[in-house]
């Protein structure tokens, strides 16, 4: 039988991936060697193990020669997939690093093989790593062929590269395991990561790839942007659209690569996803969105990694993640540019003011009409005459309960008055103002029948819905195009009938 | 190789999981949403933690449960993330499924500590473990992955075959799905469900890995190779089996021929399939990419012989008396193919007995100049029909009459010429020549190319 290989002692180093192998063993009876009573044990067991004081003292000054490693590590880490995230996010590629980072384990198993074949120790960081990129490349080359050259589209090709380039890998990793030259333990932790055994030649290197990330990424800022945004205008402009690509592939490869061995694959796919999706509520300027995408990265790694140096069994590769999900969360909420909260407001704000103006409009024309507009030239209404909630709410179709929350906010900006509960009146503000958007509506609705062939019974609905958002120098356009044939009046009167005549 | 029962086994679990994944994977394939297979089928992770951590138990029942809610919840949590925050469909996917694997992690390293497992087990599988669990069914002691991933097959095909007008409708247009009364978003999640359960169901056998792989890999190669539904499902299936007996013969074969002992069966399962869509992909009839660069090629050679044709009857035209005859030189540079495409042209005409060469250089054949006579009045029929028609000055009809001389059917020509009343001559001033007998073999083939040629 071919399961021996299958079954090890658990290595100190390789904590996520005995979570994951407590996966299988939850999950299925088939799993030897799991005795229940312990597991159960165990799972009974799930107080976290707060830190004492002095634990938390230590972590928090970076006492530790290792928390200090690991935290300046996952920091620079999420800051620098945090910022070539952005660019992958606004180009729509954003889970060309799924597959990427899938991509890349046949290359760690080949490079293993031949560096054990060439009689070495087949650990060689760099080698491995040079093996990953090299394979990332040819997995993100296959992409694009099948993209381009085939009618399926960007989906399928991402989840073909990604499967058959991670069962390539495991099966070279299979055949790497029972190699009597050298052991291939660890090489798993490219799977799974080991954040918490970082050493300082790993933070060096994340240090130095963030470095070289975030130059690039300066230094090609316009062009990138261009790319993200309008690549067909870039291209019309001459600039080298593959080549930029390929720039900015090879930079996610690289930090992907090089994020592998911190976090693991699948959540280095989350660094490369979340911070920038979180950076998009936030901000409108990509130059800002960069920066706070980074910045979030940044906080992700450096307390998700302490997080995991306090409290004990905590695996710092998920932490970062989790804690990156809550940023993401708190940003989708409360992000002050296209936040859910921001975006309820502002539609409120529009909604209330459209309220207010239908209600002024309805309230004048009423009044237009009530004072015998019968030759179609309105008088000046005066404040004062009033009109029931009743007569109102047969107007427009509103509730009544949405009329009265519209009066009373009107009321509260002094625009109409309401006598003894029913009669509603206008007040001078109000007059001003409801004849201000009248104008408006009548404005647009000559217009329409003027400029556009529109017939006039069609006007009105188009332009009740316009007229809210005509600003000062739209209607001074209006005004300056409609005048050029024959004078506008003050307020000219409703080219079509209202209703209720 | 060695074949055993244990083998036989394998092979059986391999197959039903393959098939069970691909017929689900036509739909994820086909609504372009492949990669929620893979965002599925690692979110599932905290659905099982949680399963157990509140029943207790590793029954299979719990687990798909638990599996089943948290695949509906990853499909609902990205939609919401994508109408609420108006985030990239593909993104919130990824923010989701990530969050959700690493809240699973963390949930089973909360209980760890008294596990000693390896880890391939989810990703890689341990399908070569399968034959040591199994069941008594009728006298026969079958291995327990095998009848659970059996009873997932029939119960996907179920699926499939109940809701086959359902899910080819949503599939297509949702829609139109949706003004017929068929709940588009309700198939939706259904789908979602059973890709969760089935994930789950081989996650024991043959790992997440070969899940996704057999989710989009056969689909894909299924919609390269055929343009109708039914065929595609029953084609995805068959390069999923083909794949899972080949993959595993691989395993035990492959790496001994190299001096290593064998493999992980699911990983080479994976990277069969792989090859087998790889083979599809550049050798699909229609759709395959070589073909359609010979499809193109053969086009290229077509139009670069009328090319030839249609430049050696102007110049007998142009000067009757001396009839100047070309060397193949000039011929390149007046086609404006490359060198190799027009000496490829020539030999071809020669081979077609369209153009002989004598002496001085290239000279139609009778045969060739009748072809060409045919051509040249497309053209010009072309270029008279649209100064009549389309308000373009004279210097702008050439190129497109150009284009378009190679694809005028016989039957359009005299449409046009019928259209063209007693006209002998076109906007240029030269003589239109008189419509043949349709001898000339032009016609059949620009019926038969038209559509493509149009499309390249």
């Amino acid at each position: 039988m071919r399961s021996e290989g299958r079954f090890r002692r658990r290595r100190p180093s390789c904590l996520l991936g005995s979570a994951l192998a407590l996966g299988a063993a939850v999950c299925f009876g088939a799993a030897p060697r799991v005795e229940a009573a312990s597991a159960r044990g165990s799972i009974a067991d799930t107080s976290l193990a707060w830190p004492s004081p002095e634990e938390l003292a230590r972590v928090l000054t970076l006492s530790d020669y290792n928390t200090r490693v690991v935290m300046l590590g996952a920091t620079l880490l999420g800051l620098a997939s945090g910022i070539i995230g952005t660019f992958m996010l606004l180009r729509k590629r954003a889970l060309m690093g799924d597959a990427l980072s899938h991509a890349t384990l046949p290359g760690i198993g080949l490079a293993f093989m031949v560096m054990a074949a060439a009689g070495g120790t087949g650990k060689y960081l760099p080698g491995l790593l040079l093996g990953a990129m090299i394979s990332g490349a040819i997995g993100l080359g296959c992409v694009l062929a099948i993209r381009s050259w085939t009618r399926l589209k960007e989906d399928a090709a991402l989840g073909i590269v990604l499967s058959v380039f991670f069962g390539l890998g495991v099966a070279l990793l299979g055949i790497v395991q029972k190699m009597d030259t050298g052991s291939a333990a660890g090489l798993e932790s490219f799977i799974y990561g080991k954040t918490a055994s970082m050493l300082s030649g790993d933070a060096a290197l994340i240090a130095g790839a963030a470095a070289v990330i975030a130059l690039t990424c300066a230094a090609l800022f316009k062009e990138f942007a261009l790319l993200c945004f309008d690549s067909g205008y870039a291209r019309a402009q001459g600039w080298p659209i593959t080549g930029l690509d390929v720039v900015m592939m090879v930079l996610v490869v690289g930090v992907t690569v090089i994020g592998l061995q911190a976090v693991g694959l699948i959540l280095m796919i989350a660094l490369l996803v979340i911070p920038p999706a979180a950076a998009r509520f936030w901000t409108n300027h990509l130059s800002a969105m960069v920066l706070v995408s980074g910045l979030i990265g940044a906080l992700s790694g450096l307390l998700g990694a302490g997080f995991s140096a306090l409290v004990p069994r905590l695996p710092a590769g998920a932490i970062i993640v989790v804690v990156g999900s809550l940023i993401f969360g708190f940003s989708l909420l409360f992000g002050p540019a296209r936040g859910w909260l921001a975006r309820t407001l502002v539609q409120r704000r529009l909604s209330r003011k459209v309220l207010r103006q239908n209600l002024l409009r309805a309230m004048f024309e009423y009044h237009e009409q009530a004072e015998g507009a019968a030759a179609g030239v309105a008088k000046e209404a005066s404040p004062g005459s009033s009109l029931t909630v009743a007569e109102l709410l047969a107007r427009r179709a509103w509730s009544l309960r949405t009329l009265r929350r519209t009066l009373r906010a009107a009321q509260r900006d002094r625009l109409v008055r309401v006598d003894a509960g029913v009669c509603v009146v206008l007040t001078r503000e109000g007059l001003a103002e409801a004849q201000r958007v009248v104008r408006n509506h009548r404005l647009w609705e000559i217009y329409l029948i003027t400029h556009a062939d529109i017939a006039p019974s069609h006007v009105d609905r188009d332009a009740d819905e316009l007229e809210h958002v005509l600003g000062a120098t739209m209607v001074r356009s209006l005004e300056e195009r409609l005048a050029e044939e024959r004078p506008v009046p003050a307020l000219p009167p409703s080219p079509h009938s209202l209703v209720g005549t | 190789m060695n074949w055993t029962s244990l083998d036989s086994w394998i092979v059986a679990a391999g197959v039903l999981c393959a098939g069970s994944c691909a017929l689900l994977g036509n739909f994820l394939v086909l609504r372009r949403m492949s990669m929620m297979g893979d965002a599925i089928s690692h979110a599932v992770l905290p659905g099982l933690a949680i399963a157990f951590l509140t029943t207790g138990s590793r029954g299979s029942v719990p687990m798909f449960v638990g599996a089943a809610v948290v695949g509906i919840l990853t499909a609902v949590f990205t939609q919401w993330i994508h109408t609420l925050g108006k985030v990239e469909e593909s993104a919130s996917m990824g923010v989701v499924f990530t969050a959700m694997f690493a809240a699973g992690l963390i949930l089973i390293v909360r209980a760890a500590d008294a596990v000693d497992l390896d880890p391939g087990c989810v990703l890689y599988g341990a399908i070569e473990l399968i034959p040591l669990d199994v069941r008594p069914v009728l006298g026969f002691m079958v291995p327990r992955a095998v009848l659970i991933l059996g009873g997932m097959f029939a119960a996907n095909l179920l699926f499939t075959l109940l809701f086959y007008k359902e899910l080819r409708i949503s599939a297509f247009d949702p829609a139109l799905a949706s003004t017929l009364g068929i709940s588009a978003r309700l198939m939706h999640y259904l789908l979602m469900t059973a890709v969760a359960i089935t994930t789950v169901a081989c996650f024991e056998s043959v790992g997440s890995i070969l899940v996704i792989a057999m989710l989009i890999v056969p689909a894909s190669a299924a919609h390269l190779l055929t343009d109708r539904y039914g065929v595609m499902l029953i084609l995805s299936v068959l390069i999923a089996v083909a794949g899972a007996i080949l993959g595993h013969l691989a395993a035990i074969t492959v790496p001994a021929r190299f001096g290593f002992s064998d493999t992980s069966t699911s990983g080479m399962m994976a990277v069969t399939v792989g090859l087998l869509f790889a083979l599809v992909m550049f050798l699909a009839p229609r759709h395959g990419v070589l073909s359609k660069l010979v499809h193109r090629w053969l086009l290229s050679l077509r139009i670069a012989c009328e090319d030839v044709l249609g430049l050696l009857y102007r110049l007998e035209e142009a000067d009757p008396v001396r009839q100047p005859a070309p060397v193949a030189g000039m011929l390149h540079s007046a086609v404006g193919w490359s060198p190799w495409m027009s000496r490829l042209a020539l030999a071809s005409l020669r081979r077609r007995r369209q153009v002989r060469r004598d002496p001085s250089g290239y000279r139609l054949t009778s045969h060739g100049r009748a072809v060409a006579a045919e051509l040249v009045r497309a053209h010009r029929l072309w270029e008279t029909y649209l100064a009549k028609h389309l308000p373009l000055a004279a210097d702008h009809l050439h190129d497109s009459a150009d284009r378009t001389e190679h694809f005028l059917s016989h039957p359009l020509r005299e449409a046009i010429a019928a259209d063209l009343p007693g006209v002998l001559r076109d906007p240029h001033g030269t003589n239109i020549p008189a419509g043949d007998a349709p001898r000339a073999d032009l016609t059949s083939k620009s019926a038969v190319h038209g559509p493509d040629a149009e499309k390249g």
